[in-house]
Formats: C-alpha cells, sequence, structure tokens
C-alpha cells in the first residue's frame, strides 16, 4: 500500500531510540570494564557496597509490591479509594531527588518526627546522635524507595486490574467462603502480577541502582555501589573511570541474578499459591489485619510523602528554628531571594531540556501510534518488550558507555545531549500514558469523517489529535515529569557541567543547609506541578462548551 | 450508467462468506437489507465504503455512477455512511460538524451561509454554535444527516440509522431522511431490524445473499414491540 513504508518510520525510529542507546551504552561500558575489574577487587568496600545494592533494592521491590497487592486487594473497591486514586499521578511525578531530601528531613535526628516526639516524650533536649538517615543498613533507603515505589506499583496495577476480571472472581471466591484477602491472593493476584511483571523488574532495577536516593538516604561509608561508581565515572582520570565501568559491569551483573533469582521465586510462589487454592482454608481471619495494614500503607505513605514534601517548603521559608521546636519562630523568603538568580538560570536549562525531550518523544509516541491504526498493524510483544528495556537495564550500566561516546564526540556537557538521553527515558513513560487512549479512540470517528472526504492527514489533525488533547496533554506533563526527574544521565552526560533542578538539589543535599536545600527542593517539584496543573486546565479550557469532551468518555 | 453497482460483491471472514450480492440500486432507490445481528451488516457497509476491518476480505467490485471505485480510499468514494448512534465529533460544535463535511472550497461567509441554511433546512434554525452533547437524540441525528448530505456524496449508506430513536421521533426521521434522498435522487443501502424501516423505505428488502425478505403485513405497534425487543438495541 502506498505509504505504508514511510507510515513504519517512524515505529521503527522510536524503536532504535529505545534498543540502540542502550545496547551502545552497554558495550561502551563492558570493553573498558575488562582492565579496571583489578582496581574494583582491590576497593575494601566492594562487598558491603554490594550487600547494600542487592539488600535495599530487592527488599524495597518486595515490601512495595506486597504493599501494592495488599492495597488493591483490600481497598481497591472501597469508596475513598478515589481519593487515593487520584493522588497517585502527582506523587508519581515526584522526583525521586525531592522525596528524598523532604523523606531525610524528617526522619533525620533533628527532623520533624523526632521534634513532635521531644522532649516531652524522648527527653532529647539536642538531636540525638542517631543515624536515622545514612544508616550503614540502609534501612532509611529501602523506606524511601518503598515510599516511592508503591504509587508507581499501585498505578500500574490499577491499569492492569480491569483485564483480571477481579469483581466477578472475588464475587465467587466470597460466595464460596473465602475471605477476601485469600480470594484475591488466588483468584486475582496470578493474573494480575502477570501483568505487573515488567514494571516490578523496572522497579527492582531502579531500586538496586538509585544513585540520587542512595546519595541522599543511604549509607556513606561504603556507599551503595551505584553510587561509589556513579563517583568513579565522575573523577576526571581514565583509570576511575575504568574502575567505574568495572563495577558498572558487576552492578549489571547483580541486577541479573537477582532478576533471575526474582523469577524463580516468583515459580515457586504460583505453585504455593495453587497448593493453598488445593488446600481449601478460606484464611477469613486475615482480613482485619489486612484491610487495617492496606489502610495505613495507602492513605499513610501518601501522607508521608506531603509531609516530607511539606518540610521542604516550610524549612525554604523557615528564619529561626531552634531544636525542639515543632515551627520555626519566623518565616522570611531571603533564603528564596538569595537563591533566584541561581535558581532561574538552572530552571531555565531545566525546562528547555525538558520541553526538547518531551516534545519529541510525543512526535515520536504518536507518530507511532497514527501509523499503527493507518496501517492496521497489531502492537507485538517485542515491540512492548522494548518498552520496557531503557527502564529495566538499570542506567547506571550503561549511561558511562554513553558517557564515554559523548566524550569522545565532544557532546559532552551541553543540553542538547543532555535532552537525547533523558529522551531515551520520557520515551517509555509517554508511550505508556498515551497507548491506551490512542487504542481505545472509536475508529468509527475516523470513518465517519473518511465518509465525509477526510484523507488520513485531515482526519489525524482535525479529529484524532484534537479529541485526545487531554491525554496528549497528561502524557506531555508525564514527559517534563520523568525528565525533572533524571539525575544520573544529567550528571553523566553533562559531564558536571549541565546543572539541572535535580542535580544541584542532590550536590546541595550533602552540604546540610536546610534552607536551601528546601528550596531547591520544592524548585525540582515546580515544574511537574505546573506541569500537571495545566495538563488539567487545558482540556477544561478547551473544551469548556463541549460536554461530552468533559466527561472524559470520547478519549 | 447511473446508480450504485453492487457487482458479484462477496465479504469473507477468513473462508466464511458473510454476503453475496449482485444488485444495481438506482438513483432514489433504497435497497434494505435485514440480517440478524452479528451477521456482518456493519462490516458490508464498512467494505461498500473502502474501510474493510482487518481479518475480512471481499471480491467483486462496486461501481457508482460509472466510476470503479475499486481501490479508490473511504475519502475519494463519495459514499456516504451514516451510523447508528450519531457519531457527531465530540470536539466540534453542531456548525463545525456540519462545515467539516460540507465539500472544500468558497468563502468562510459563504460555508457559514450554507451550514446555516443546512440547519434551517431540517428545523434547527441557530443551531450553529451548540455543543452536539446538549441535543436531544432527533436533533443529533438530523445534524448527522446533515453532515453527511453536505459532503455531496453519490450514494448514501444507513447503519440503522433509526434504532436509537423513540417510536414517534423514528417516523419523522425516517420520513425526513427518504424525502431528502430522494430528492438528490441517491441510491440508498438500508441495514435494519425493523421491518416498518423496511416499509417505509420502500424499495426491494433482501437479505445479505440478495434473496427477497418477505415483510410482514403492515403492524406498525407489533413492528415497534419487535424493533424495541429484538437485538441489537
Amino acid at each position: 500500500m502506498k505509504g505504508a513504508g514511510a507510515a513504519l518510520i517512524l515505529p521503527r525510529l522510536t524503536l532504535a531510540l529505545l534498543v540502540l542507546p542502550v545496547a551502545a551504552g552497554l558495550a561502551g561500558t563492558l570493553l573498558p570494564a575488562v582492565s579496571g575489574f583489578q582496581a574494583l577487587i582491590g576497593w575494601p568496600g566492594l562487598p558491603r557496597a554490594a550487600a547494600l545494592s542487592v539488600i535495599s533494592g530487592a527488599a524495597s521491590t518486595l515490601i512495595a509490591l506486597g504493599l501494592t497487592g495488599l492495597i488493591v486487594a483490600m481497598l481497591h473497591d472501597r469508596p475513598g479509594f478515589a481519593l487515593l486514586r487520584r493522588l497517585l499521578s502527582p506523587l508519581l511525578a515526584v522526583p525521586h531527588a525531592a522525596a528524598a531530601l523532604g523523606l531525610a528531613f524528617l526522619i533525620a535526628p533533628s527532623g520533624w518526627i523526632v521534634r513532635a516526639l521531644s522532649p516531652w516524650a524522648t527527653g532529647w533536649q539536642v538531636p540525638p546522635d542517631l543515624l536515622l538517615i545514612n544508616d550503614p543498613g540502609g534501612i532509611a533507603l529501602t523506606l524511601g524507595l518503598v515510599a516511592k515505589e508503591v504509587p508507581f506499583l499501585l498505578l500500574m496495577a490499577l491499569a492492569a486490574l480491569p483485564a483480571c476480571d477481579a469483581p466477578r472472581r472475588l464475587a465467587v471466591t466470597a460466595a464460596l467462603g473465602y475471605g477476601r484477602l485469600a480470594g484475591f491472593a488466588l483468584a486475582v493476584w496470578p493474573a494480575l502480577y502477570a501483568r505487573l511483571r515488567l514494571p516490578v523488574m523496572a522497579v527492582l532495577a531502579y531500586g538496586m541502582t538509585t544513585v540520587e536516593m542512595a546519595a541522599i538516604l543511604g549509607p556513606t561509608l561504603p556507599p551503595t555501589l551505584s553510587v561509589q561508581v556513579a563517583e568513579w565515572m565522575m573523577a576526571p582520570t581514565l583509570d576511575r573511570m575504568e574502575t567505574g565501568a568495572a563495577g558498572a559491569a558487576l552492578q549489571l551483573a547483580l541486577v541479573l541474578a537477582v532478576m533471575g533469582l526474582w523469577h524463580l521465586a516468583g515459580r515457586l510462589g504460583a505453585v504455593a499459591l495453587r497448593r493453598g487454592a488445593e488446600a481449601g482454608r478460606r484464611v477469613r481471619m486475615a482480613d482485619g489485619p489486612a484491610r487495617a495494614l492496606a489502610a495505613l500503607a495507602g492513605y499513610g505513605l501518601p501522607a508521608v510523602l506531603g509531609l516530607a514534601l511539606a518540610g521542604l517548603a516550610l524549612w525554604s521559608v523557615a528564619g529561626r528554628w531552634d531544636y525542639p521546636a515543632a515551627l520555626p519562630e519566623a518565616l522570611t523568603l531571603k533564603h528564596w531571594a538569595r537563591a533566584a538568580p541561581a535558581l532561574g538560570s538552572t530552571l531555565a536549562t531545566t525546562l528547555a531540556i525538558a520541553a526538547t525531550a518531551t516534545a519529541t518523544a510525543l512526535v515520536l509516541v504518536i507518530g507511532c501510534l497514527e501509523a499503527e491504526r493507518r496501517a492496521g498493524l497489531a502492537p507485538g510483544r517485542a515491540a512492548e518488550a522494548a518498552l520496557y528495556l531503557p527502564l529495566m537495564v538499570p542506567q547506571i550500566a550503561f549511561l558511562p558507555g554513553l558517557q564515554m561516546a559523548a566524550l569522545a564526540l565532544g557532546l559532552d556537557g551541553h543540553w542538547p545531549a543532555v535532552a537525547a538521553a533523558h529522551l531515551i527515558f520520557v520515551l517509555p513513560y509517554a508511550f505508556l500514558s498515551l497507548a491506551p487512549a490512542f487504542r481505545g479512540w472509536d475508529a468509527r470517528h475516523g470513518l465517519a469523517a473518511a465518509t465525509l472526504g477526510a484523507g488520513p492527514a485531515r482526519i489525524f489533525w482535525r479529529i484524532r489529535l484534537p479529541m485526545l488533547l487531554a491525554p496528549v496533554a497528561t502524557a506531555a506533563a508525564l514527559g517534563l515529569a520523568v525528565s525533572v526527574g533524571q539525575y544520573l544521565p544529567t550528571l553523566l552526560i553533562g559531564a558536571g557541567r549541565v546543572g539541572t533542578l535535580t542535580t544541584e538539589a542532590v550536590a546541595l543535599a550533602s552540604g546540610g543547609n536546610r534552607r536551601l536545600i528546601g528550596a531547591w527542593g520544592l524548585a525540582q517539584l515546580v515544574v511537574p506541578a505546573a506541569g500537571f496543573a495545566l495538563a488539567l486546565a487545558l482540556p477544561r479550557l478547551v473544551f469548556r462548551h463541549r460536554r461530552a469532551m468533559l466527561a472524559g468518555g470520547a478519549a | 450508467m447511473t446508480g450504485l453497482r453492487i457487482e458479484s460483491f462477496e465479504l469473507r471472514r477468513g473462508a466464511e462468506v458473510l454476503a453475496r450480492l449482485d444488485v444495481t440500486i438506482a438513483p432514489g432507490e433504497v435497497l434494505t437489507l435485514m440480517a440478524p445481528s452479528g451477521a456482518g451488516k456493519s462490516t458490508l457497509l464498512a467494505a461498500l465504503a473502502g474501510a474493510l476491518p482487518p481479518g475480512f476480505s471481499h471480491g467483486g467490485r462496486v461501481v457508482l455512477n460509472g466510476r470503479d471505485l475499486s481501490g479508490l480510499p473511504t475519502a475519494e468514494r463519495r459514499i456516504g455512511l451514516i451510523f447508528q448512534d450519531d457519531v457527531l465529533f465530540p470536539h466540534l460544535s453542531v456548525g463545525q460538524n456540519l462545515a467539516f463535511g460540507l465539500a472544500p472550497g468558497g468563502s468562510r461567509t459563504a460555508r457559514r451561509a450554507a451550514v446555516d441554511q443546512a440547519l434551517d433546512s431540517v428545523g434547527l434554525p441557530g443551531f450553529a454554535a451548540r455543543d452536539p452533547a446538549t441535543l436531544s437524540g432527533g436533533q443529533r441525528a438530523r445534524v448527522a444527516l446533515m453532515r453527511a448530505l453536505l459532503a455531496r456524496p453519490e450514494a448514501l449508506l444507513l447503519d440503522e440509522p433509526f434504532a436509537r430513536l423513540d417510536s414517534a421521533l423514528r417516523d419523522q426521521i425516517r420520513r425526513l431522511v427518504f424525502d431528502q434522498t430522494r430528492a438528490r435522487a441517491l441510491p440508498v443501502v438500508l441495514v435494519t431490524h425493523d421491518p416498518a424501516d423496511a416499509t417505509a423505505a420502500a424499495g426491494p428488502v433482501t437479505n445479505l445473499f440478495g434473496q427477497p425478505v418477505p415483510l410482514p403485513e403492515a403492524a406498525p405497534i407489533l413492528s415497534q414491540k419487535i424493533s424495541h425487543g429484538g437485538p441489537g438495541v
């Protein structure tokens, strides 16, 4: 058919953009790694750093998945759940670094929680000398990861739930006398988990290899392996970079090994669930505690994140604030005024990068989805898996290779190169967010327009794209949020010379100036928040006289 | 040669033949196709309009006023299509929906005038700025009809266009549609469950294989009951 070949250009280009940088980056990381292994093995912190990565990543994923399952099982059809559901997207848009900074303020020895309990309950007149954050066991890091990943997994689970026939299966198990938790675990969870596998792998890979959260909340001597690798990669000497590459290779091997173990454990878990179904125990007694725990996690985690961000905001305007007062004595804007010049120029860079990456991603993704419709293509499994590739291969394993390529080509340290690196990570989220709306679009509108003489281009520009304005705006906001939140790509490809709100905020974190950290951490939230506010407002404004468009039924 | 010629047309899903037609519909004539739901009526109309869904295939050809439509995309066939629910574009006003259908060319004023005149002609004066979502079922059906006619089609396909309307309105809209298509001498293919539709169309009535379908004696009350309770309503 005429144009079918041309129509496939965008899908092929998008696929290449997802796969090639990851593959090339991996190759570029693994090649110099060979000469770095000697130095890596010689580093005394290695066993502990590797163990920290594995344990905090695997434990946070296991806990986050468990809580997600519990929340969906016990709460998803409860009346109050709509509120939680609405909170998920904004929570997801909070950059990891901002969440980590806020949590650090909350749980630090001089943080809000200790202040609220002191001195009346604890007797502490000065901040206690406890490692509540940066604890050597990585507990603060694990909890921070759980708080940030539960909203993501919950959102993915709720998107997959309608395909799992949950209401009827739960009705059947309830009628057979099973408790809610048992009925859900035995009849719904296997189908739900099958659809969650890729997001869970992405969470696992992130948890094991995060740099920004581990740098803020994680232990320091030694830090997690990925933090150490990032430090090596930023060092100006070649042998340090080789050590870093070797560390990145080890990190990748660890992630693959844990993914393999996770898969095995999943198999065993499935067998256990089938045994459980055979055993026929109704386990109704578990429902009370399960519901309480689900409510605690479901409403508690967003509340903790909310408090954490509120803490950032308060510190940024705090005047004198003595320990253990719960609130500052006075409020002032002088920290903001002092930070404003640097904030302004960094905000401009951040926005330029985010807008470039997001606009490019939207053009590619919408082009793919439109080509899919015109050519009558069905989305393939391989293409879906490719979407998750940049999310499942740890950033720390392939970005060093890209960094060295950028260095060789003289592209490092320029913001368009950083935007190109961000595109790799914005693309999957833009696609995952837009695909359901585009694929669910009522094709009869296209047929009606065609019988009125409209060609494919006119149908796309005049009918399909305007009708899908709301999901496109949401995807744009998500893309901006993803780009703003990127730490490692900015750091490595920017070669330390391209500063965004996130890299600057993480850099400040070690300095300990809470007021400045508060201002920069909060500034990180501004772009995603403004993006999502616009995404909500724009369709309501444009379609204020179009009732069917506001109901959301058409999109 | 004028009219819509459906020549040795065979619609298939895999190896299964869903429809086989060889018929000419004269200008101003209505061919009514009656079949149970799921028989492929909507797919047949989509095939005639050049929008065969994946998984289906067809043989034979369609000739409209002497033009062989084989291989032509939907947009170039000049065949209008009206759906069971009107499929008005929800993001456009009533007037913009009509202007979308209106053949291109002419000044903005002239196009607005043409739209207003079309609305006047179906008893909807001053409706151009309205949101389609605020219209009643009968009003939406009239807008959908005029949108299709403003594109100056040379034939019209009707996919159970009256099924969603309540019975009093159904008569009125039916009359409006057939008056318009006769006045414009359009060949029409109508698919329906409702024998009353077929009676009103006053043309040949067949199943999807071209065999005549006998209509019950005019019994409007009975026929309305059937159409309400029948499948696809």
